[in-house]
């Protein structure tokens, strides 16, 4: 583990609001310039964390350190180099969208307000609504001047909670487009999400928050690779071969289909149990073979059901 | 570049702040109506459908007798108006942004306060402007001016810091808003428009000792140039409530923030 490459490093954090656990002790590493995505269903502690981490709740216990600082020790530090874009738009409704940029850049003590402010309303596409009150916005559009003013501090690590749910579909793949364009700048980008989807299209890094733990993490493909129960489809070039390899593989549990002469096997997924399959099968006419993994959503599904 | 932490870091997220509320003032009419049409409204009010009725006594100018009523109404409403911004802010998202920026502590509740003070500074003006045209007299001199202005100024200041402490408590906006009518009313049961003898027993008692009557008891002395040991007893009593409500309000913050 090589802690140096970690811009969020996170031991045994936990929280409890009065009697309910929320938090049972969470381990994380994150590296710099990466994505990483908490997943969790509604309720699930997402919010609660992503506050402790932007300093704006305690956590009970635990230890967690971003880009060198702890939380608990320098909130002030802590806040120089994180923004928070929250659940709920975090936009002054009575001001124009420049005014709300330039006000986030005063206070974040920045040199170029102006320049900055400018850039941003055309990196974001809100040029032209820029001299309007924002309590006039459409939700995508609050949504992203939410994340411009994030960013106008020049943060090392953004926080963002839900920061696609109630969009439309153009709109969040517009605002992936613009969180993928943050890591490639070198931000380190921490998001909640409870959209499966969005985990996979954008992490490098996904956690599955459950019941107040960590049950799974890894990168998309790994999640998947982890849950048993994968399959391997096996086309045949002739009807004998289709119906050897039926009896060869009595006692596997296979999905059989004689319109197009394929049979699916049930596999753990292991490269061991694909080695064994495909070395019985020597000297059928195996047309093509096709490794059908689990869908991430089957892998939370299966987590979460345990 | 400041540096953070600094005086001059943290001087600019206060008139950041502070700029931010001014601008609300401007945006929402609700506000510019409290600050503008108020002031006028009372003073026409008072001195035209209730000056025949009311007698106060001698021949003194009815308008005059008012003046220091009217200037507190107006200012405790304007700066309850405070407790509704600042509940506003805390119950959305947008305080969340500030906490979690490094942005002087202070620097939010002061923000409103200093907007408030500079909404109280054009509401009082106007007040007295209108005052004036309906035929206010005032004799007072220059000193006694400072003297007026410091009173006003501290008076609005307690107030804010009162209607803060609403403001970070209330559940609700609408319940902040309440702070407003006990602003309005509290003057009525004072000296500020009829004699204190003309009250019923249980008013009188209130009315005589609550600080309004002697806000208004030294303010009137003031306006018109002839001493009075109220005005010592004034400055006191504002000068206590603002100081215990600031120490109170900043306490509350930083329990509701850290
Ligand atoms: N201030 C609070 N006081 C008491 N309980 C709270 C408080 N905030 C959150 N909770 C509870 O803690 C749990 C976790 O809440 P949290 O908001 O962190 O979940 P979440 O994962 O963000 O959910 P969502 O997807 O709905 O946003 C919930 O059961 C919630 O009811
Ligand atoms: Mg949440």
């Amino acid at each position: 583990m090589q802690v140096e490459n970690n811009v969020i490093q996170i031991r045994g954090l936990k929280k409890s609001y009065k009697r309910m656990e929320v938090l049972k002790g969470v381990d994380l590493n994150i590296k710099k310039g990466s994505i990483f995505c908490l997943l969790g269903s509604n309720g699930a502690g997402k919010t609660t964390m992503v506050k402790i981490l932007a300093t704006l709740l305690k956590a009970d216990s635990g230890e967690v350190i971003l880009s060198g600082c702890d939380v608990k020790k320098s909130p002030e530090q802590v806040r120089s180099v994180i923004s928070l874009t929250g659940q709920y738009a975090a936009v002054d409704g009575l001001l124009t969208a420049r005014e709300n940029l330039r006000m986030v850049g005063r206070l974040n003590h920045i040199n170029d307000v102006k320049a900055k402010t400018d850039h941003l309303l055309r990196q974001f596409n809100l040029e032209y609504v820029a001299n309007r009150p924002v309590s006039t916005f459409s939700g995508g559009m609050r949504r992203r001047l939410d994340i411009a003013m994030s960013l106008i501090g020049n943060p090392e690590i953004i926080f963002l909670d839900e920061p696609t749910t109630g969009l439309d579909p153009q709109s969040r793949i517009e605002m992936w487009k613009i969180i993928r364009e943050m890591a490639a700048a070198g931000v380190t980008v921490f998001l909640t999400t409870q959209y499966i989807e969005e985990a996979e299209q954008l992490a490098n890094h996904i956690a599955v928050l459950h019941e107040g733990i960590i049950i799974t993490q890894g990168s998309a493909q790994e999640l998947k690779s982890k849950l048993a129960g994968g399959a391997v489809l096996l086309g045949f070039g002739d009807l004998s071969s289709y119906i050897t390899a039926q009896e060869t593989l009595n006692g596997y549990s296979c999905k059989i289909d004689d319109d197009t002469l394929t049979i699916e096997v049930a596999t753990d997924g292991s490269v061991k149990q694909m080695a064994n399959l495909l070395s019985i099968l020597n000297g059928t006419n195996i047309a093509f073979l096709e490794q059908k993994q689990a869908s991430l959503e089957d892998v939370f599904l299966t987590l979460v059901a345990n | 570049m400041n540096r953070q932490g600094s005086l001059r870091w943290k001087t600019n997220d206060h008139f950041v702040m502070a700029g931010r509320c001014i601008r609300h003032l401007t945006r929402n009419l609700d506000n510019l109506l409290i600050v503008i049409v108020l002031p006028i409204m009372m003073m026409l009010l008072f001195s035209s459908v209730f000056g025949g009725a009311i007698q106060i006594g001698g021949d003194e100018n009815y308008v005059n007798y008012i003046v220091p009523g009217i200037l507190l109404i107006c200012i405790g409403y304007s700066a309850s108006t405070t407790a509704v911004s600042i509940n506003m802010d805390m119950s959305q998202g947008i305080i969340d942004r500030f906490r979690s920026m490094p942005i002087a502590k202070s620097a939010f509740i002061t923000g409103h306060v200093i907007a408030s003070v500079f909404r109280n500074i054009v509401s009082t003006t106007v007040s007295v402007l209108a005052a004036l045209v309906l035929g206010f007299s005032p004799k007072a001199s220059f000193v006694e001016w400072l003297i007026i202005i410091l009173i006003l100024l501290l008076y609005a200041l307690a107030m804010t810091y009162l209607s803060t402490i609403f403001g970070l408590l209330a559940k609700t906006p609408e319940g902040a808003g309440a702070f407003g009518f006990v602003m309005l009313f509290l003057p009525y049961v004072s000296s500020a428009f009829v004699p204190l003898e003309t009250l019923p027993k249980a008013l009188r008692l209130f009315a005589e000792h609550q600080p309004i009557t002697i806000l208004i008891e030294a303010l009137r002395s003031l306006f018109a140039s002839t001493s009075s040991p109220f005005i010592f007893e004034a400055i006191i009593w504002c000068s206590g409530i603002l100081i215990v409500s600031a120490f109170i309000a900043g306490q509350i913050f930083k329990r509701k923030t850290v």
